[in-house]
């Protein structure tokens, strides 16, 4: 090296730092990254489902369908049985905002009854000179509401003397709107019980497989594929029919549950399984053999929390499975019997063409089961996407 | 693959035993049997005629017996293909079933052939045109016609055939034809009307089947080897098909085991709603009544036919992909 070089070298100007020298500085982390390392788990779930719009969307309708189902008995108009003699198979009425021409509280038309007596058809044409309007948090019906307090507010009512039937009426002239109302809190607590029983089944017997493996778990699963080849709906539907018919309609409600329920798990018990095999390798949980843990809680306290939100997301799966099942099966007359009314229920009296034909709303309850098992199934995949937030 | 198709076979016996334990054990569930209120009845109304009849129901199917030989009556009965007795109809249950396994059979395998038909092409265009216009558009519907349950889209298809094509779809074949002997022309008339109960049974299993294939293929266009048939200048639709399409077929060909099920339950509800001459409305009827042995040899029927399409995609699967073959026989 020349000494031309060597000087230029020493002339650059020299800086030195008087601070403190902290080798961590470069990887110091902004108060955002820090929050975002730190999270738990369940929170870091949260962020990615939020990422997810329709799954957020369906979350909300379900909740909203949840608590609604708590409030029936005010949202409905009428009661569950009330009965309308004079408006048997009463068309849905439109809700009008406009009367003469003029702006107007939402109001429906009331409406002039005859028989026609070529095809002995009940005619109803709304009367222009009658606005019934309706009224809001009002008095109609009494009610015991849960059973326990009387009550009789109302979300809408009809017009004093008038009526009020959006969604028409049944054969016995009941108001379909309020009993879609009621249906919701036997159709959406059916898919939970269901889960419920399901869930559990599904834990103990799929955790088992999975933990023991060797000869217990061939046998598992060979059971869990006898009960697979079954096509689910005959199968409920031998069940169900096997129900007494001396069970009181409440019973006849739980057993259905159970039905469906015990036929469900399969899906669980494979998740669990699975799951279950590929863990009880890791380090974590030799380490619980080693300090004497017993089986029951090194599945209970170290495995499943492991994949919680796995079996949450498919026992999300699973819910609209049981809704339609219920549908089915009470549709054909097998499953929950009238005084106990879910969608299914109702849709068993729009059974034959002739109520597509002349009474079309009888299908309604349709929409909301759609509604739900669709609402079930987004909630569900964004669940699923959501569930494992570290890859 | 002999091996293969050996333990396969050594796998699907005990399923079997198995599965036609619990469904004798769902006839014999309903408190007091239906042969003893039979008798009782018979008695009541004095006809001693039937009496040898009821000594030889007795004897054939082993009313008398405990319950486990009763059982290996039954079994042994249905493996020579008597299938029990049917007290609503007084008759032998092969008797009373007639074509109804045949068609609903028929109708199981047109569905299902419905559904690969119609999944294919569209779980491929989903896939490859991922995020489009028309991927969302079939996204959509197909979620509807998963949560659409299926007798009402069985109303509303035989009503609107009624009112704008002006033919009733109810049943399966023309009127004159029930109950007549299988011809061309009864032939060509249940073709002629199978394919409402197909489309309508058949929808959401090809949602479903569409949702599947299109999530497989998604996976398999994101891998490298595809990005390097791709980038080496290979044209779109040779990669596609040569490569991806195979890899995502696997799952396509399994899910048969997943979709008999569903396509057996699909039937037996649309064919009460349509009233097709098939096993569903008479399973109804049987269960209502309780004519237990009717309504077993159903069960036992549609869980067999799942049960052999199950073994059939297997073996399907065992030629497709050797690594299946090779290994100690698939948990489905």
């Amino acid at each position: 090296m020349s000494e031309v070089e060597l000087r230029s070298q020493s002339d650059l100007p020299h800086f030195v730092s008087h601070a403190p020298f902290d080798p961590y500085s470069v990887e110091e982390m902004s108060a955002a990254q820090e929050r975002f390392y730190r999270a738990s788990q369940w929170r870091m779930i949260w962020w990615r489902f939020r990422r997810h719009r329709v799954a957020v969307v369906s979350g909300a309708i379900l909740l909203a369908l949840y608590i609604a189902i708590l409030f029936c008995e005010m949202l409905a108009p009428y009661g569950l049985d009330t009965r309308n003699t004079d408006y048997i198979y009463a068309p849905p009425q439109r809700v009008h905002f406009l009367y003469r021409g003029k702006l107007a509280a939402p109001f429906v038309l009331g409406s002039d009854y005859k028989l026609d007596m070529e095809n002995l058809r009940r005619v109803y044409t709304p009367n222009l000179d009658k606005p019934e309007p309706i009224r809001f948090f009002c008095h109609g019906d009494k009610y015991r509401f849960w059973g326990l307090v009387d009550g009789d507010v109302h979300l809408l009512c009809p017009a004093k003397g008038g009526h009020l039937f959006l969604l028409g009426t049944d054969r016995l002239g009941r108001d379909l709107l309020s009993r879609i109302i009621y249906g919701a809190r036997i159709s959406l607590t059916v898919g939970l019980i269901g889960v419920a029983v399901s869930f559990t089944l599904g834990i103990i017997i799929g955790g088992i497989a999975g933990y023991y493996g060797g000869w217990t778990d061939i046998m598992i699963q060979r059971g869990i594929e006898v009960i697979q080849s079954f096509p689910h709906l005959p199968l409920w539907m031998a069940l169900s029919a096997i129900l007494p018919v001396t069970w009181s309609p409440i019973l006849v409600y739980f057993g259905i549950t159970i039905i469906l329920g015990m036929i469900e798990w399969t899906h669980l018990a494979r998740a669990v399984r699975s799951k279950l095999l590929s863990l009880r390798e890791e380090d974590f949980c030799t380490a619980a053999v080693l300090m004497g843990a017993t089986p029951a809680r090194i599945i209970g306290r170290h495995l499943l929390p492991s994949f919680m939100s796995h079996l949450i997301a498919s026992a999300t799966l699973v819910i609209p499975s049981m809704i339609l099942g219920e549908t089915a099966l009470s549709f054909l007359g097998l499953g929950l019997r009238p005084p106990i009314t879910s969608w299914g229920v109702l849709l068993n009296e729009a059974q034959n063409i002739s109520v597509v034909a002349l009474y079309p709303w009888l299908m309604l309850p349709v929409v909301p089961v759609i509604v739900t098992v669709l609402a079930f199934n987004f909630f569900g995949d964004g669940l699923r996407d959501a569930a494992d937030p570290y890859h | 693959m002999l091996g293969y198709l050996v333990r396969r076979i050594l796998i699907m016996i005990p399923t079997l035993i198995a599965i036609s334990i619990v469904i004798f054990t769902i006839i014999h569930l309903p408190p007091g049997d239906y042969f003893t209120t039979y008798i009782a009845e018979l008695q009541s109304q004095g006809e001693h005629a039937n009496l040898a009849k009821i000594a030889f129901l007795k004897a054939q199917y082993g009313f008398d017996l405990p319950v486990w030989r009763q059982y290996l009556t039954w079994a042994i009965n249905l493996l020579h293909g008597d299938m029990g007795y049917s007290f609503a109809y007084d008759l032998p249950v092969t008797q009373v079933v007639g074509d109804r396994l045949f068609l609903t059979f028929l109708v199981s395998v047109m569905t299902i052939v419905f559904t690969y038909v119609v999944a294919f092409p569209i779980g491929v265009y989903s896939a490859t045109h991922q995020y489009s216009t028309g991927d969302y558009v079939l996204t959509f519907f197909g979620f509807l016609g998963l949560a659409t349950p299926s007798f009402l889209l069985a109303l509303l298809l035989v009503y609107f055939a009624h009112v704008y094509f002006g033919i009733s779809i109810g049943g399966l074949m023309d009127p004159i034809y029930v109950d007549q002997p299988w011809s061309w022309g009864k032939a060509g008339s249940v073709a002629a009307h199978i394919w409402v109960p197909v489309i309508v049974i058949g929808t959401a299993g090809t949602a479903a089947m569409i949702r599947r294939l299109r999530a497989n293929l998604l996976d398999e266009l994101q891998k490298q080897y595809f990005v390097t048939a791709r980038a080496k200048g290979l044209h779109p639709v040779k990669a596609l098909f040569k490569y991806p399409l195979r890899m995502a077929l696997n799952p396509f060909i399994s899910d048969i085991g997943s979709l008999l099920p569903h396509v057996i339950s699909g039937a037996a509800i649309v064919s009460v709603v349509m009233s097709l001459p098939t096993t569903g409305p008479m399973l109804l009827d049987a269960l209502r009544s309780q004519d237990m042995y009717l309504a077993g040899s159903f069960l036992m029927f549609m869980a067999f036919l799942t049960v052999i399409g199950v073994f059939l995609s297997d073996l399907a699967l065992a030629a497709l992909d050797p690594r299946i073959r090779l290994q100690t026989g698939r948990s489905r």
